[in-house]
């Protein structure tokens, strides 16, 4: 592969534009997905893709890190994502074009013939059982699981990475502090999971693929589970390397790369660079900016929301459950907001108040 | 052939063990069903859509798989396992040195890695298809907890090795624990819990001990995530996975278009 687009690879996996170019991408599938689901043409991006992941694998720093034994998990779970994300899409589009003519899905078609258990379902189960343990059988003789050397609390590797499930959240770290990335965050994924069906009243889309029938739940879980979750897991196993410092797939990882931190308070912002004062002793006096803003974010954009964008939906869920929903959806949202404010303007802390270990 | 199956079929030991007849017939195979408490998790029909793997991409039924496979390589590792700080990474590398074509630690690690994305696909299915709707809401979380539970069971499992990965990963995994609101002693709200300039809440007492039984992850640690790991998540997956499959079929079997 040429240095050129190993040099343009590693650019553009830089934070900014990777995660403008993942978010472009998704929204570019799910607008453009009639066209990007026919077989021949995800037939033609993927072959790109595995045809780009040989050409690159001479490199030395890009095998390094794909070849790594903990490390093979994460290709199977961006290959078998990709593909299934595919097939949901590809069925879906199919279902929506049927529902507008009139007909029933696919699924529904199939469903009216009942078959018995017993032979069919169990048989397709053991096939499916004795080609994927074959399969992992393959895998263990040929790879052998990693050791590294003796547990010591003395030597600190670098970096020191989470398991690679979790490296979303330890990506969360660099922009909040651990009580929100390592305590708040995931209990609001647990809780947000457990609520969906609470709060989703469409009852539409009900056992079969769609679309055009649940647009905003399906574009949320996606954005959701891909960006904000399996993409953060990718960036984390191959981007992120000693001191957390970012390292394009191609790059070597350098312990003495060096990456400017500064960082500077809401707080800091409104009252030296806007009024040009000293930061008032009080602490909430000093914080008052940042507790308007996320009492503004929390307190009255849901109602406006409620007012406008989501105004059909408010009305079908009714006051609790829209409440609900508006404030895990804005958790969700201040995410990427909180990651943004720190690339473009290096912001560190909507409220600071480290005396009290409470910073948002 | 045909005449020494009916023959086997007819005799007492066959008749103790498998209560219906050997004939291909609807009603056996619905017997074959009723009578076999591992498949009547199973209903004894179900819809052609639910077994398109198309459809379901069979994810649920291989995450089962994979515990299955998890619990029988785990358990024979065990035989050679002591999870004590002096014992443990030595135990894991003479499993690797001594053991010939031992391929249990390597079974058991890349399918533990498997479970973890098979339950991520399982849950992008359902969601995708709307199978959480009315009326498997129920069902839905008790996947939500299996979905914790597996990630509870894989990063137990991570500390074992006992090497600089494991008691790392551990470290960073669980420094979180520190800053729980209230609960952790740097977390939001610990320093208001006190009495008399007497901390209630410090490093040693702190959400982050208990997980760990001690201020690093040391022996104590090891212990408590070995017991939980080889019993206490699998007993309660186990139970919970029970729960799973029967509400499947309760609530209308493997979903489809209502």
């Amino acid at each position: 592969m040429p240095q050129f687009i190993k040099d343009l690879i590693d650019a553009i996996s830089a934070p900014i534009p990777y995660t403008v170019l993942a978010t472009a991408l998704l929204a570019g599938v799910l607008i453009f997905r009639k066209w990007v689901t026919k077989p021949p043409v995800f037939i033609a991006f993927s072959a790109l893709g595995i045809v780009g992941f040989i050409g690159a694998f001479p490199d030395p720093n890009f095998k390094q890190i794909i070849t790594k034994p903990d490390n093979i998990p994460i290709i199977i779970l961006i290959a078998t994502i990709v593909f299934f994300t595919w097939l949901a899409l590809r069925r879906a589009v199919i279902n929506d074009e049927r529902i507008k003519n009139g007909q029933p899905p696919l699924e529904g078609e199939m469903a009216k013939k009942k078959v018995f258990t017993w032979p069919d379902l169990v048989y397709s189960e053991l096939i499916c059982m004795l080609l994927f343990m074959a399969a992992l059988m393959v895998w263990s003789l040929l790879i052998q699981a990693p050791i590294e050397e003796p547990a010591s609390m003395a030597r600190t590797p670098n970096p020191s990475k989470a398991p690679w499930y979790f490296l979303g959240l330890q990506e969360m770290l660099v922009y909040f502090d651990p009580w929100i990335a390592g305590v708040l965050l995931p209990s609001f994924i647990v809780v947000g999971l457990c609520a969906i069906p609470y709060l989703d009243k469409n009852p539409k889309g009900n056992g079969y693929y769609t679309f055009e029938e649940r647009p905003f739940a399906i574009s949320f879980f996606l954005a959701g589970f891909l960006l904000l979750w399996v993409s953060l897991v990718i960036m984390g196993t191959f981007l992120r390397g000693p001191n957390w410092s970012f390292f394009g797939p191609f790059e070597y990882w350098d312990h003495n790369k060096l990456e400017p931190m500064v960082s500077i308070n809401l707080s800091e912002y409104f009252w030296i660079k806007g009024l040009g004062q000293h930061l008032p002793q009080n602490i909430l006096v000093r914080e008052a900016p940042g507790f308007a803003f996320l009492g503004f974010w929390f307190l009255v954009v849901p109602p406006l929301l409620g007012k406008s964008l989501f105004k059909k939906m408010a009305l079908d869920m009714g006051v609790i459950r829209y409440a609900v929903f508006a404030h895990l959806f804005l958790w969700t949202a201040l995410v990427p907001l909180k990651m943004v404010a720190r690339w473009t303007i290096d912001l560190k802390y909507i409220i600071g108040i480290p005396e009290w270990f409470l910073n948002v | 052939m045909d005449k020494l199956l009916a023959y086997i079929a007819r005799t007492q030991i066959w008749k103790s063990i498998i209560r219906h007849g050997y004939p291909d017939t609807p009603r056996n195979r619905t017997l074959a069903v009723l009578s076999n408490v591992v498949l009547h998790l199973h209903p004894v029909k179900v819809r052609r859509s639910g077994i398109k793997l198309s459809y379901t991409w069979c994810m649920g039924g291989l995450t089962f798989f994979l515990f299955l496979i998890e619990t029988i390589t785990g358990l024979l590792l065990m035989f050679y396992y002591r999870p004590t700080a002096e014992l443990a990474y030595q135990d894991i590398f003479a499993l690797r040195e001594h053991v010939p074509i031992g391929v249990m630690r390597e079974v058991h690690r890349w399918a533990a890695h498997l479970m973890v994305i098979s339950v991520w696909l399982h849950m992008y299915r359902v969601f995708l298809t709307g199978s959480y709707k009315p009326p498997r809401e129920f069902n839905w979380n008790v996947g939500v907890i299996l979905l914790v539970l597996t990630l509870l069971l894989s990063f137990t499992g991570y500390l074992l090795p006992w090497d600089q990965l494991a008691i790392w990963a551990i470290t960073v995994g669980t420094n979180m624990a520190r800053a729980t609101p209230f609960i952790g002693h740097e977390g939001p709200g610990a320093a208001l819990l006190q009495f008399g300039g007497l901390q209630f809440v410090h490093a040693g007492d702190d959400v982050r001990f208990g997980l760990l039984a001690g201020r690093f992850v040391g022996e104590g640690a090891l212990l408590r995530f070995y017991v939980l790991h080889c019993l206490g998540f699998p007993l309660i997956a186990a139970v919970l996975m029970a729960v799973h499959f029967w509400r499947v079929r309760k609530d209308g079997g493997i979903s489809g278009p209502l």
